[in-house]
C-alpha cells in the first residue's frame, strides 16, 4: 500500500492534498451544528380562538394509520378556513427524520413523534404548559398525559410536550377457532394458566404464538408483558423515564427473559420468528397460523375486517390471581414543532381531538383506541361482539386498575436498535443467555445516557 | 500577462504585431487550456459540491461527538479509536470481508465457468436471449431482488418447498434468520445479482480474443483446460480486474440486499459498514462515530481495489 502511493503521481497527490487542504480549512473553522438554546421564546400569550382567517396547518404522520387524516378532514368539515398538508412516512423513517424536519425552515406544526426527550434537549418541541393551562387539560386524568412530560433529562415529570390521537393499550389477541380446538373456553387468568395454554397448543399441533422479531423487535413484546407481572411496575416506568439509579438489571427482567427463553426452546414462537417482520406476523395470524399473537389495539379494525368474529383479546395476565393488571400503553404521541408556524391552530385541534364528540368517535372506530381527554366525556362504543368493543374495555379496565406503563422501547433514541433488538434476536436462538440480555440491555442504556 | 494581451492577434494588422513563435504558441495553450476549463466548469462545479464538500465534511465531522442537532464536542481521534477497538463494530468491519467471498470471488470464478460455455453461442437471437437472462438481476433493482429472495429464502419459502419435494426437509431452516446461514444467504443474494454482470464483461472479453490463440494452442495439443489456462485467462486480465473491482466495491458497501432481506439479523450476523453508518447517523444519532466508520470503510474499498487496479493493467506491483 506504502509502495502504491509512493507511486501515485507526484501532481495528482499535490492536486489532491491541497483541495483537501483548502476544504478542511473552509469547513473546519467553527465546529458543527447550532446552538439553539436561546431559540425558545417564552410562551406567555396564546390563543384558544382559531379566527376565520385561511390557516394551513402542516402535519407530519405515520403511514398505514388512518387517524390523523381521518381527523385531519373531519377537523377541516367543521372548521373550513382551516385545510391540512398531510405527509406520511413509516414510523421508523419518522424516527430518523424528526430532528432534522423540526430543526428545518420547513417544520410542520403537528408531528408524529417518536421518544421526546432528546428533541426537547435541543429545543425542538414547543412546550404546551400554556395551553394546559388554557384549555384546561388538568381536567384530563393526570395518568393519561403523563408520559408525555419531560422535565430535567427525565420523562414522566417535567413540562407538556405532547399530546396523544388516541390512547393505545397492549395485549394479547387470539383465534377463537384454535383456541376451542384447544380446549381454552376462557382467557387465563394467571400466567401459569397462559402457559398451560401455550403447552396444549403445542401438543395439540397449533402454532402457540405468531410474533415477528425481524427489524424491530417484537418478542420485546411478550418480554415485557411478562417484565410487568414479575415485579414492581413503578421500577420498568422509571427506567423507560431515565430516573437516576434506574436499572434493566433487575429479579424481575431476568425472570421475563428466561421465560422467554424456555418459550423460545419450547417452540411457542415459529423457528422463523427472526426473519418474520411486522406485517408478515399479522399476515400469518389472520391465515389462521397461530394461536396468540402479542399487539396492540391499534390492530383492532383490521383484525374485524380481517377475520369477523374470530379473534378475541385479553390483557395479559397477572401472575397470581386476582392481581392488578398491567399493559404497555401508550398515547399516539403528537407534538408541535418548537419551529410550528400555526402553533396555536395546532393546540386548538389537538384540543378538539380530545373533546369533540364527532373526533373522539373517529378515535374509536379508526384509530381502535380509547380517545383519551376529560374523564366526565363519554367514551363511544364500538360495535358488539368486535374485537375492537374488547380491546376498548380492556383499556377502560386498565385506566381503572392504573396499570398503563410506556414501553421499554422507547426508553432512550436507540435502545431498540443498538440493544433490545440484536440481543432478543440473539437471545431466542440460543446465541444469548437471560442474564447477558438483561446486562446488554442496561450497558447499551448506559452508554446512551452518558452521552 | 499585459504584454500577452497586448500582443494578441487583432485581425488585419496582426501580421506586424506579430509575437515571437513561443509567445504564440504558449498563449494559444492558454487560451485553450482556458476554454478547456470552462467546459469542465459546470461538472467540476458539481463534484465539487456534491462529492468533495460531503468527503470533507464527513473527514470533519469525523473528529466531533455530534448528534447531528445541536453544539458538537472536539473529540480528536476518539471516534476512530472506537471503530478499532469496539468488538461489536470490528465484527461488522469482518462481515463485509465475508461477503467479499460471495459478491466477488463466486461471481467471477462462476462468471468465468459460464462465459466460457456460452462463448460459443453469443452470437444471433439465441445470443441475444442467453445474454439477456444472464443479464437480468442486473436490471432488477437491488430492493426488489431483496424482497423475492427474502420470499424464496422463507421457512415456507420455494426453496424451502424445494427441499422437501426431495426429502431434504431436515435441512430446510428460515435461511435468512437463522445465525448459522444468514450471512450466507445474504451472500448468495449478491451473488446472483453480480454473476450476470460477471459473466456478459467476460464474453465481451472472450470475443475480442484472436482466434488464431485458440488454434495455436490447439495444434499445440491443448484440451479445453489448457486452452482455458493458457489462452483465455491470460487475456482477461483487465476484464476480471473491472469484475473484481465493481463486485468487490459492491461487497463492501452493500446496503440494499441486507437492509430488505434482514436488517442486519439476526443479533449483527448480517450488518455490514453500510448498514451501521446509517443506524448510527439516523437512529443512533452519532454522527461523529458514523463518518469515522464511513471514512475507515472508504480506506478499505481503496485498500482492497488500488492493488487489484494495477495487478490488472498489467504493471509490475
Amino acid at each position: 500500500m506504502a509502495d502504491m502511493l509512493t507511486k501515485f503521481p507526484r501532481r495528482r497527490t499535490v492536486l489532491l492534498a491541497s483541495l483537501l487542504a483548502v476544504g478542511m480549512t473552509a469547513t473546519a473553522c467553527s465546529a458543527p451544528g447550532e446552538d439553539r438554546s436561546s431559540t425558545q421564546k417564552s410562551d406567555a400569550a396564546v390563543k384558544t380562538e382559531l379566527g376565520t382567517d385561511p390557516i394551513t396547518l402542516e402535519m407530519y404522520a405515520e403511514t398505514g394509520f388512518p387517524l390523523a387524516k381521518a381527523l385531519a378532514d373531519e377537523f377541516s368539515k367543521q372548521h373550513s378556513n382551516v385545510t391540512f398538508n398531510i405527509r406520511e412516512d413509516q414510523f421508523t423513517v419518522i424516527v430518523e427524520n424528526a430532528p432534522r424536519v423540526m430543526a428545518s425552515d420547513n417544520s410542520p406544526d403537528i408531528i408524529r413523534l417518536p421518544t421526546m426527550v432528546d428533541l426537547v434537549k435541543d429545543d425542538l418541541l414547543k412546550n404546551l404548559d400554556p395551553y394546559f393551562t388554557a384549555y384546561g387539560w388538568d381536567k384530563f386524568p393526570a395518568s393519561q398525559l403523563m408520559q408525555l412530560r419531560v422535565g430535567e433529562n427525565t420523562r414522566g415529570t417535567g413540562s407538556l410536550y405532547g399530546m396523544g390521537l388516541g390512547y393505545s393499550v397492549t395485549g394479547v389477541f387470539y383465534n377463537k377457532k384454535l383456541a376451542s380446538q384447544i380446549g381454552m373456553t376462557q382467557p387465563p387468568a394467571t400466567v401459569a394458566e397462559f402457559e398451560e395454554l401455550l403447552a396444549k397448543a403445542k401438543a395439540g399441533g397449533v402454532q402457540p404464538i405468531m410474533q415477528f422479531n425481524k427489524n424491530t423487535a417484537g418478542i420485546n413484546f411478550p418480554h415485557q408483558a411478562l417484565q410487568n407481572q414479575f415485579g414492581d411496575p413503578t421500577q420498568v416506568a422509571d427506567w423507560i423515564f431515565q430516573k437516576p439509579g434506574a436499572t434493566f438489571d433487575t429479579p424481575a427482567a431476568l425472570k421475563a427473559t428466561q421465560t422467554i427463553q424456555k418459550w423460545a426452546q419450547a417452540g411457542y414462537f415459529t423457528k422463523d420468528a427472526n426473519a418474520l417482520d411486522y406485517a408478515g406476523m399479522v399476515g400469518e395470524f389472520q391465515k389462521g397460523n397461530g394461536l396468540f399473537m402479542f399487539n396492540g389495539d391499534w390492530e383492532s379494525a383490521n383484525l374485524d375486517k380481517s377475520m369477523p368474529g374470530n379473534v378475541g383479546f385479553f390483557l395479559f395476565p397477572t401472575e397470581s390471581p386476582g392481581g392488578k393488571h398491567v399493559a404497555m400503553s401508550a398515547p399516539n404521541t403528537f407534538g408541535v414543532s418548537a419551529k410550528a408556524k400555526n402553533p396555536d391552530a395546532a393546540a386548538y385541534f389537538l384540543n378538539w381531538v380530545h373533546t369533540n364528540a364527532k373526533a373522539r368517535e373517529i378515535s374509536v372506530t379508526v384509530g381502535g383506541s380509547s380517545p383519551g381527554g376529560p374523564s366526565d366525556l363519554p367514551v363511544p362504543s364500538a360495535a358488539p361482539n368486535t374485537v375492537l368493543a374488547e380491546t376498548l374495555k380492556a383499556s377502560q379496565q386498565l385506566g381503572a386498575e392504573n396499570g398503563a406503563v410506556d414501553f421499554t422501547a422507547n426508553a432512550t433514541g436507540g435502545i431498540f436498535a443498538a440493544a433490545i433488538t440484536p440481543e432478543m434476536q440473539k437471545l431466542i436462538a440460543g446465541q444469548q443467555t437471560p442474564e447477558g440480555y438483561v446486562k446488554a440491555v442496561q450497558a447499551e442504556y448506559q452508554k446512551e445516557l452518558s452521552r | 500577462m499585459t504584454s500577452a494581451l497586448g500582443s494578441a492577434p487583432t485581425g488585419r494588422d496582426d501580421s506586424r504585431a506579430r509575437p515571437t513563435p513561443t509567445r504564440a504558441h504558449r498563449f494559444r495553450w492558454a487560451r485553450a487550456a482556458g476554454t478547456g476549463w470552462l467546459y469542465v466548469l459546470p461538472a467540476l462545479v458539481m463534484y465539487a459540491v456534491f462529492v468533495l464538500r460531503p468527503l470533507v465534511l464527513t473527514l470533519q465531522y469525523s473528529l466531533y461527538d455530534w448528534n447531528g442537532i445541536g453544539v458538537a464536542r472536539w473529540v480528536g481521534l476518539d471516534n476512530y479509536l472506537t471503530v478499532f477497538t469496539d468488538s461489536d463494530l470490528l465484527k461488522i468491519i469482518g462481515n463485509a470481508i465475508v461477503l467479499i467471498v460471495f459478491f466477488s470471488f463466486i461471481p467471477v470464478a462462476l462468471g468465468l465457468l459460464v462465459a466460457s460455455m456460452v462463448r460459443r453461442i453469443t452470437t444471433g437471437a439465441f445470443g441475444t436471449v442467453v445474454r439477456t437472462i444472464l443479464f437480468l438481476p442486473q436490471v432488477i433493482p437491488l430492493v426488489a431482488a431483496g424482497i423475492a429472495w427474502s420470499w424464496l429464502l422463507s421457512s415456507n419459502g420455494l426453496v424451502n418447498q424445494a427441499l422437501r419435494a426431495v426429502g431434504l426437509g431436515g435441512v430446510a431452516r428460515a435461511w435468512l434468520g437463522d445465525f448459522d446461514t444468514a450471512l450466507p444467504a445474504v451472500g448468495v443474494i449478491g451473488a446472483w445479482v453480480l454473476l450476470g454482470l460477471c459473466t456478459i464483461l467476460l464474453v465481451t472479453g472472450m470475443s475480442k480474443i484472436d482466434p488464431a490463440l485458440y488454434e495455436a494452442a490447439r495444434l499445440d495439443g491443448a484440451g479445453p483446460v489448457r486452452e482455458f489456462l493458457a489462452v483465455t485467462l491470460p487475456s482477461l486480465r483487465q476484464e476480471i480486474g473491472v469484475c473484481l473491482t465493481v463486485t468487490i466495491i459492491a461487497a463492501l458497501a452493500s446496503f440494499d440486499i441486507v437492509y430488505i432481506s434482514t436488517s442486519g439479523g439476526p443479533g449483527l450476523q448480517t450488518t455490514v459498514p453500510g448498514l451501521e453508518i446509517y443506524r448510527l447517523a439516523f437512529s443512533q444519532r452519532q454522527v461523529g462515530l458514523a463518518s469515522a466508520l464511513a471514512v475507515v470503510l472508504m480506506l478499505l474499498v481503496l485498500a482492497c481495489v488500488l492493488p487489484i487496479q494495477r495487478l490488472s493493467r498489467g504493471e509490475k506491483p
